[in-house]
C-alpha cells in the first residue's frame, strides 16, 4: 500500500487528529485525494466536476489556519458535494441537461458553513437528475457504479455521494434525501448516511425537488464522522424559513458505546411482503446484537406504512412540478433554439432539457394538482400524510427509536429496473415514511450479502432528536465491530 | 381512475412539455400504472382529517424588514441565456 492510499483510508476524525498534530498537511491530504480520484474515478464515475484548483487553494488556506491555531473540526478535510448544492463559481448541474452550464452566483448555506470551517471542496458528485431516482441511472451524463461491484448501481439519488465515500475518493460527502436518497445509497455502498429532521439543516441553495420533504445530510465512513459533519451543517438559517430556530446539541457528544436500557421499536409492518431474505436476515442479526447488549426490543405498529409510497408519489411530484416550472429558458439554464414564440420556447426548452423520469414526475404532479383532481389526489395524500405522521408520534410514546431495513434488497444490477418506474419507486418503501413524517434517520452498515454487497440498517428518531440517531447508530457500529474491508479498486 | 390519452395531452400543455406520439403512448401507460397503484389511498377513510403540508409545526417565519445585501444585477443575470443591459431578453409577448 502506498503512502497515498493510506491517507485516503483514514476516517474524517482520524484525519482531523493528524492534521492537528501537523503529522500531515492539508495540502498532502488534498493531493492524495486528487491523485486517487484520477486513478479510481474513471471506474466508479462518481464525480461530475472535480475542483482541483479550488481544492489545492483551500488546502493551502487550511494549512495556514492550522499553523495559526485557528482550527475548526473540518479544517483541511476533503469533502465532496452532491451536484444539487449550489457552489459559487462552480458548475451545479443537478445531473440535468437543463442546468448543464449553470454556475451559481452564491453558495448554499451548507457549503458556506463547510468553507467557513476550512473544509477542502474536492468537487461535485453525480446523482439522479434533480434527485429523482433510486439508482443514479437517471443522471443525464453517465451512471455511477457501485464500488463493491462495478456492475451494480450505487443506489440513488445520492449515488455519487455514497460511491465516493466507499471508493475513498472523498473523505466525506453531502447528499440530499427526499424519499431515501441519502440512506438507500449509504446502505448500498456500505457507508453511514443520515437524513436529519426536516428543518434541522438549511435548504437554502439546495436545488428544490419537493420542498416539504427535502433535507441535506452527511454521508461518511462512520458515525463519528457523521456527527462531526452534522455539527457543521445543522442549525437555524434565516435564509430558509423552514429551518428550525431551536438550538442544536453537540452531536459528537451524543456518541456512545452502549444501548443498555434503550427501547428500540420494531415495526411489524416493515417485515412482511417485499422484504428480501438477505435484508431480513441482516436486520434480524442487528436486532439480536442489540438485544444481547442490553437494548429492549419492542414490537410496535405503524399501521399506515403500506400507504406511504402512494402518498409520496402524489406529494413529491406535485411539489416537483411546481418547483421545476422555473426552468423555462429565461433566467438561467438551457434555452432551446429555433422557437417561434414564448410558449414554444418554454416547451422546447423543457422537453430538450429534462430527462424521461423528470418529465414523468412533472406530468404526474401536474395531473394531481390539476382542476378536478386536486381533492382526489393531492388533498387525499396530504390527509394520509397526517395519519402516517401520527403513527410515528404514537410509536415514540413506547420506544426511544425505531429500527427498520433501509432497502428491500442489496444493490441491483445496472439497467435492471430502468424500464419499470413503479418497481423502482417501490424500492423506497422503508425510507419514504420517514420523509413524510419529517423525522431524523440514519443508515449504518450491518453486513455483507452472499454476493459481497453491503446491507445497512436504519434507525429512526423522534423529531429534532437527531442525537438519538447518532447515539444508537454509533453504539450499533461499536457492537457490530469493524465492517468488511473497503473494496479494492 | 384511468387517465386518457386526451388528458395526457392536456396535462403536457399545462406542464409546458411536448411529447411525440410514441412518447405520449408510453407516458399514458406509465401514468396509469402509477395512478393504479396510488388508488390504494381510496381504501382509507380520511373524512375530517386535517391535511399535512409540512411535517413541522412552525407557522410563520418573520424577520425584521431591514435592507440587507443581495445579489447585484450582474450576478443575477450571469446565467441568463440572453440579456441586454440589466434585463433578461425573451421573445415578444404582446
Amino acid at each position: 500500500m502506498s503512502a497515498n492510499t493510506e491517507i485516503t483510508d483514514l476516517t474524517l476524525w482520524q484525519l482531523r487528529e493528524l492534521l492537528l498534530k501537523k503529522e500531515l498537511s492539508a495540502k498532502d491530504v488534498a493531493k492524495a485525494y486528487l491523485e486517487r480520484i484520477s486513478l479510481v474515478d474513471p471506474k466508479v464515475k462518481a464525480y461530475i466536476t472535480v475542483t482541483e484548483d479550488l481544492a489545492l487553494k483551500q488546502a493551502e488556506e487550511a494549512d495556514n489556519r492550522i499553523l495559526k491555531g485557528d482550527v475548526e473540526p473540518l479544517t483541511g478535510i476533503p469533502i465532496a458535494l452532491k451536484d444539487v448544492l449550489c457552489t459559487k463559481g462552480v458548475q451545479t448541474t443537478c445531473a440535468s441537461k437543463i442546468l448543464e452550464n449553470f454556475v451559481p452566483p452564491y453558495d448554499a448555506t451548507v457549503v458556506k458553513r463547510l468553507k467557513g470551517q476550512g473544509a477542502v471542496i474536492l468537487g461535485k458528485l453525480n446523482m439522479d437528475e434533480f434527485a429523482m431516482g433510486s439508482s443514479t441511472e437517471n443522471s443525464a451524463f453517465f451512471p455511477t457504479k457501485n464500488p463493491w461491484n462495478l456492475e451494480c448501481i450505487p443506489g440513488g439519488s445520492s449515488g455519487g455521494s455514497g460511491a465516493a465515500v466507499a471508493a475513498r475518493i472523498a473523505c466525506a460527502t453531502l447528499g440530499s434525501d427526499t424519499g431515501g436518497s441519502i440512506r438507500q445509497p449509504a446502505s448500498h455502498c456500505g457507508v453511514v448516511g443520515m437524513k436529519p429532521t426536516y428543518g434541522r439543516v438549511s435548504r437554502y441553495g439546495l436545488v428544490a425537488f419537493a420542498s416539504s420533504l427535502d433535507q441535506i445530510g452527511p454521508m461518511t465512513r462512520d458515525v463519528r464522522d457523521c456527527a462531526i459533519l452534522l455539527n457543521a451543517i445543522a442549525g437555524y438559517d434565516p435564509k430558509d424559513s423552514t429551518s428550525h430556530p431551536s438550538p442544536c446539541p453537540d452531536y459528537e457528544k451524543a456518541l456512545s458505546h452502549t444501548v443498555s436500557g434503550l427501547k428500540i421499536g420494531i415495526p411489524k409492518e416493515y417485515f412482511g411482503q417485499g422484504l428480501g431474505d438477505e435484508v431480513e436476515k441482516a436486520v434480524t442479526k442487528a436486532m439480536a446484537l442489540l438485544k444481547e447488549n442490553g437494548a429492549e426490543l419492542k414490537e410496535i405498529s405503524l399501521p399506515h406504512t403500506e400507504y406511504a409510497v402512494a402518498t409520496y408519489y402524489i406529494i413529491a411530484p406535485a411539489e416537483a412540478s411546481s418547483n421545476l416550472m422555473r426552468y423555462d429558458g429565461v433566467k438561467y439554464g438551457l434555452r432551446a433554439e429555433g422557437y417561434k414564440d414564448l410558449l414554444e420556447m418554454y416547451k422546447m426548452t423543457r422537453s430538450q432539457g429534462f430527462g424521461p423520469e423528470v418529465k414523468r414526475r412533472i406530468m404526474l404532479g401536474t395531473y394531481s394538482l390539476s382542476s378536478g383532481y386536486y381533492d382526489a389526489y393531492y388533498k387525499k395524500a396530504s390527509q394520509v400524510r397526517t395519519v402516517i405522521r401520527k403513527d410515528f408520534i404514537e410509536a415514540f410514546k413506547e420506544c426511544d427509536c425505531i429500527l427498520t431495513p433501509v432497502a428491500p434488497t442489496p444493490a441491483f444490477k445496472l439497467g435492471e429496473k430502468l424500464d419499470d418506474p413503479l418497481q423502482m419507486y417501490l424500492s423506497d418503501i422503508f425510507t419514504i415514511p420517514v420523509n413524510l413524517a419529517g423525522l431524523p434517520a440514519i443508515s449504518v452498515p450491518c453486513t455483507l450479502s452472499n454476493d459481497g454487497l453491503p446491507i445497512g440498517v436504519q434507525f429512526v428518531g423522534p423529531p429534532f432528536k437527531d442525537e438519538v440517531c447518532i447515539h444508537v447508530g454509533g453504539a450499533f457500529e461499536a457492537i457490530r465491530g469493524p465492517f468488511a474491508p473497503w473494496p479494492e479498486l | 381512475m384511468k387517465i386518457t390519452r386526451g388528458e395526457v395531452e392536456h396535462i403536457s400543455e399545462l406542464a409546458r412539455l411536448s411529447f411525440s406520439e410514441d412518447e405520449l403512448e408510453v407516458i399514458a401507460n406509465q401514468l396509469n400504472d402509477i395512478l393504479g397503484y396510488i388508488d390504494k389511498l381510496n381504501e382509507l377513510d380520511t373524512a375530517g382529517i386535517e391535511p399535512t403540508t409540512h411535517a413541522q409545526e412552525l407557522v410563520n417565519a418573520f424577520r425584521m424588514d431591514e435592507p440587507q445585501e443581495s445579489l447585484n444585477v450582474d450576478d443575477s443575470l450571469s446565467n441568463a441565456p440572453e440579456r441586454e443591459g440589466g434585463q433578461f431578453v425573451v421573445p415578444r409577448i404582446i
